[in-house]
């Protein structure tokens, strides 16, 4: 079955009841996206379906045949972060990292979908993605200053 | 007030005095290269630091990094004594080699907050070391005196006449000249300091961004197989046989035999693996511990704690003070009850392995690096130099990663042999949380009474639980007299075995025992901040009783029980301040504080709670002071305090493995429930600047937070809390 995955379309070749988690690290070699429960407890594994967060663990691929797929490694464009992922720098938000990928993938489409959140909006969206070393006051930060960045780049 | 630190006696005198001979003894790393040797076209200048002629400097970190900033700290002390720009710096895994083992454990082991504080002189040294040579290469080969010359961006410049080389293109003349590393070499001055003390990004930040950072579950080697082991539900238990007919016709499915930790299936990707293990049929032997269960252990625990315990202090006339108090109706009595807790490492363990002939390479996440190539070694006969070992990141360890079983790693080992290519074994969550090794269950047994003035008279607690070091290679170190140090830590007001701190306290009478309890097929494990994580709520809050008992002010309390120890009474005057804590509280609110010391470093919290009706609370505010020696990276400290503190917050709220007929009821995120952001209080962190040496930062935080909350949930309810999680008393945090 064929899908697009960052924009290029992919050949896939896994059984169908593959969860896209395990084509995508396995099949394809992108691992920015992780594994972390396998029953959309822990958000490690979110990605974007037609630019809406899902979470791939448990997704089978045939689900998703013939769709679009963006990945952590697809954020950046042009060698640019995206305004999310410089923000998480500039926040200086990771510490292990490892639920990183899932929590900026989820940061972004809540910010696609509100441009604007306050902080009880910000609770809502990201309650689903773990974080183990508890760098929650900065994923606050930086969802807050992802936000301004991107309305600046707007008004620009 | 500032001396130059030099590497030699006069900065081993000012750590000895101040810290306790143990944690600073050794100045230069062990085995620190007196000559430089070629190391390919670059120059190994020392153990520690290689220069490549393209100008290119790498650091061999022997220490993990797996959220702690292990790999920031050691780069900005490297940038700063060579004057390069950190994120300039190449990182490698040093080798499991003994010259790169910590000087304090002489084991190559990343635990117990100690990065900063024992890679500080040692990572600086390598750093001036490595400049000194290239300064006196330059010199020679310009003719110019040294003190003429500067370092900046990887160069050496001679101002007066304009010349300048790189790094890289002096290492001819070194070789020509064959400079070696000097005896001594002065370190930069703190005032000095243009990185070190600064607020800096980490290190590694960038690809954790971006999905390009390694974690070892990412590795990917040419033909690798990937392995999912069916396991015993009963920790203990074993293969009696087992059929995998249905396993093996599956697509991509190539093996499955039995190893120690259960039944392995092989395949070609890891989906496939979990698959076709669903379909093995096992006849398991349940083993010694079928039938065990946790409500077993507290019921067994608390008949120990009646009985007496192996001694470890006893001040005054505890005992004697007790039975007058209770003739006289003041005593007050407690039983605090902490369960086992899994670590649940977002990164579940894995490993790769893969044994050729009489070698063995592995690729693991860990911080214990030298047991697990001493394990694997002893396992399949081999010298321990033919054991590598690849260290990726890890995402998040907080102790689970330091196992003495090198369970992870040798199980990998033990599938790769006979297999023509590298194994990766994938633990799933459900392994993860049911399969581990645990924070083992505690009862702390407590007794107490209060003088006329309110103060605490006297104290008796016995300790029950399994021990983390007894009959482990660790014996000799932390067994005092059959006492396990870590059931007791933050529980003595003496320095007890390798601990050179006691509590900060002064209680005239005090005296405190531990029990041992049996193992029952549990492997207890370290957990964040290790014997603090059950001490600290046993005694915090007992102390908290007795303030009540007394009529004492909590925090004054505390104020007056550190009278005579400095640095603990500066962070409890500082956190009284920070916190507000004279400000009345609206009802329905809270506030409690606990103070802890964790490797001599002091640190307290206050809290502040609210708490409906149906039980449900926040914690909305955490004030957070430490004491953590002179302030290495600012940046790292306040993550590693929030991190350090919601991981205590989570455990004491939800944290819980059951056993039931000896099977973990847990298995997942859904029923071994852990915090998430909105749970998250708002956290102010106050760091007390310092000269003392940096000790560390990464498990301090988590020591106070259980008992301050739990002291906050009293002072809003009245309910004293001594059974744990939260969630089992009607308490849940949201």
């Amino acid at each position: 079955m064929k899908l697009e995955v960052n924009g290029n379309e992919v050949e896939i070749t896994s059984d169908a009841d593959t969860p896209l988690l395990w084509v995508l690290r396995d099949e394809l070699g992108l691992v920015g996206t992780k594994y972390g429960c396998g029953i959309a407890q822990c958000g490690a594994c979110t990605v974007h379906l037609d630019g809406s967060a899902i979470r791939s663990c448990v997704t089978p691929v045939s689900a998703v045949a013939g769709k679009r797929i963006q990945t952590i490694e697809g954020q950046a464009s042009d060698h640019r972060l995206s305004p999310v992922q410089q923000a998480w720098l500039e926040t200086d938000v990771a510490q292990c990292g490892y639920c990183q990928s899932g929590q900026i993938m989820a940061a972004t489409a809540l910010l696609s979908a509100n441009p604007s959140p306050s902080d009880a909006d910000i609770d809502a969206a990201m309650a689903g993605n773990i974080c183990r070393c508890g760098t929650y006051p900065r994923i606050r930060k930086a969802v807050h200053l992802a936000a301004a960045l991107m309305s600046e780049e707007q008004s620009a | 007030m500032s001396e130059h630190l030099t590497a030699g006696s006069m900065s081993r005198r000012r750590f000895v005095q101040s810290s306790g001979a143990l944690l600073f003894a050794a100045q230069c790393p062990v085995g620190l290269s007196r000559r430089a040797y070629a190391s390919g076209a670059g120059a190994m200048m020392n153990s520690f630091v290689r220069i490549d002629p393209n100008n290119l400097i790498t650091m061999l970190a022997n220490n993990s990094e797996f959220g702690n900033g292990a790999y920031t700290v050691m780069s900005m002390m490297l940038a700063e004594e060579l004057d390069v720009d950190y994120r300039s710096i190449a990182l490698e895994a040093a080798p499991t080699a003994p010259e790169y083992y910590s000087p304090l454990f002489r084991e190559y082991l990343t635990a117990g907050s100690v990065t900063t504080g024992s890679t500080f002189i040692p990572m600086r040294t390598a750093g001036a070391k490595a400049r000194a040579m290239l300064l006196e290469a330059a010199s020679r080969n310009w003719g110019v005196p040294t003190a003429e010359l500067t370092t900046a961006d990887a160069t050496v410049q001679h101002a007066g006449t304009g010349r300048s080389s790189t790094y890289g293109e002096l290492l001819e003349a070194i070789h020509r000249l064959d400079i070696q590393p000097p005896e001594t070499v002065t370190l930069k001055d703190p005032s000095e300091f243009k990185i070190l003390g600064k607020p800096t990004r980490r290190y590694e930040g960038a690809g954790k961004v971006d999905g390009t950072a390694e974690f070892g579950i990412d590795i990917k080697l040419p033909g690798m197989l990937y392995g999912a082991i069916a396991r015993p539900p009963v920790h203990g238990g074993s293969v009696v046989d087992f059929d995998a007919t249905e396993a093996l016709a599956m697509p991509g499915v190539v093996k499955a035999k039995a190893i120690r930790a259960g039944v392995v299936v092989l395949a070609d990707s890891y989906w496939r693996a979990q698959k076709a293990r669903a379909k093995l049929k096992i006849n398991w032997d349940r083993g010694a511990n079928d039938g065990v269960s946790s409500e077993q252990f507290y019921a067994d625990y608390r008949a120990l704690a009646d009985t007496p315990g192996l001694l470890a202090e006893d001040i005054g006339d505890a005992i004697g003070a007790l039975d007058a108090a209770k003739a006289s109706g003041s005593l007050i009595e407690a039983t605090y009850e902490m369960p086992l807790l899994a670590h649940a490492t977002l990164e579940p363990m894995n490993c790769i392995a893969q044994v050729e002939g009489d070698t063995c390479t592995v690729w693991s996440g860990t911080q214990y690096q030298s047991n697990d190539q001493e394990v694997i070694s002893r396992f399949l006969g081999v010298p321990q130099q033919n054991v590598t070992i690849h260290r990726p990141l890890m995402g998040g360890s907080f102790g689970r990663r330091s196992s003495k079983t090198a369970d992870y790693t040798v199980e990998a080992v033990e599938a790769a042999m006979g297999e023509s290519v590298p194994v990766q074994i994938i633990w799933s969550r459900e392994e993860d949380i049911r399969s581990g090794h645990y924070r083992p269950l505690f009862v702390h047994k407590l007794r107490g009474s209060v003088d006329e003035s309110g103060m605490p008279e006297a104290w008796h607690q016995v300790a029950v639980g399994q021990s983390l070091m007894q009959g482990t290679k660790h014996d000799p170190t932390y067994m005092v007299r059959g006492i396990d140090i870590y059931s007791l830590d933050g529980c003595l007001q003496e320095p007890f075995g390798v601990f050179p701190y006691g509590t900060s306290y002064q209680i005239p009478n005090h005296r405190v025992e531990s029990h041992n309890a049996p193992k029952q097929g549990i492997v207890p494990q370290e957990w964040r901040s290790v014997g603090h994580t059950h001490t600290g709520i046993a005694y915090e809050c007992f102390l908290d009783e007795l303030a009540h008992k007394g009529g004492v002010d909590p925090m004054e309390l505390r104020l007056r029980l550190t009278k005579d120890h400095a640095r603990m009474n500066r962070v409890l005057s500082v956190l009284k301040e920070k916190c507000d804590w004279d400000k009345p509280l609206a009802p329905g609110r809270g506030r409690g504080v606990a103070s802890r010391i964790y490797n001599i470093s002091p640190v307290a919290q206050a809290v502040e709670v609210t708490v409906a009706e149906n039980g449900d609370f926040t914690v909305d505010r955490v004030v957070c002071v430490v004491d953590c020696g002179f302030a290495v990276n600012p940046l790292g400290i306040e993550g590693q305090v929030e991190g350090g503190l919601a991981y205590g917050l989570g455990g004491m709220a939800f944290g819980n493995i059951d056993i039931v007929n000896g099977e973990v009821q847990q298995s997942n995120f859904h029923d071994y429930p852990v915090m998430r952001l909105p749970q998250m209080p708002k956290v102010e962190v106050h760091i007390l600047p310092s000269d003392e040496p940096p000790t560390g930062i990464g498990e301090q935080a988590t020591t106070p937070i259980a008992p301050a909350v739990a002291n906050a949930l009293f002072n809003a309810t009245g309910r004293r809390l001594r059974r744990f999680p939260l969630s089992s008393q009607g308490f849940n945090l949201v």
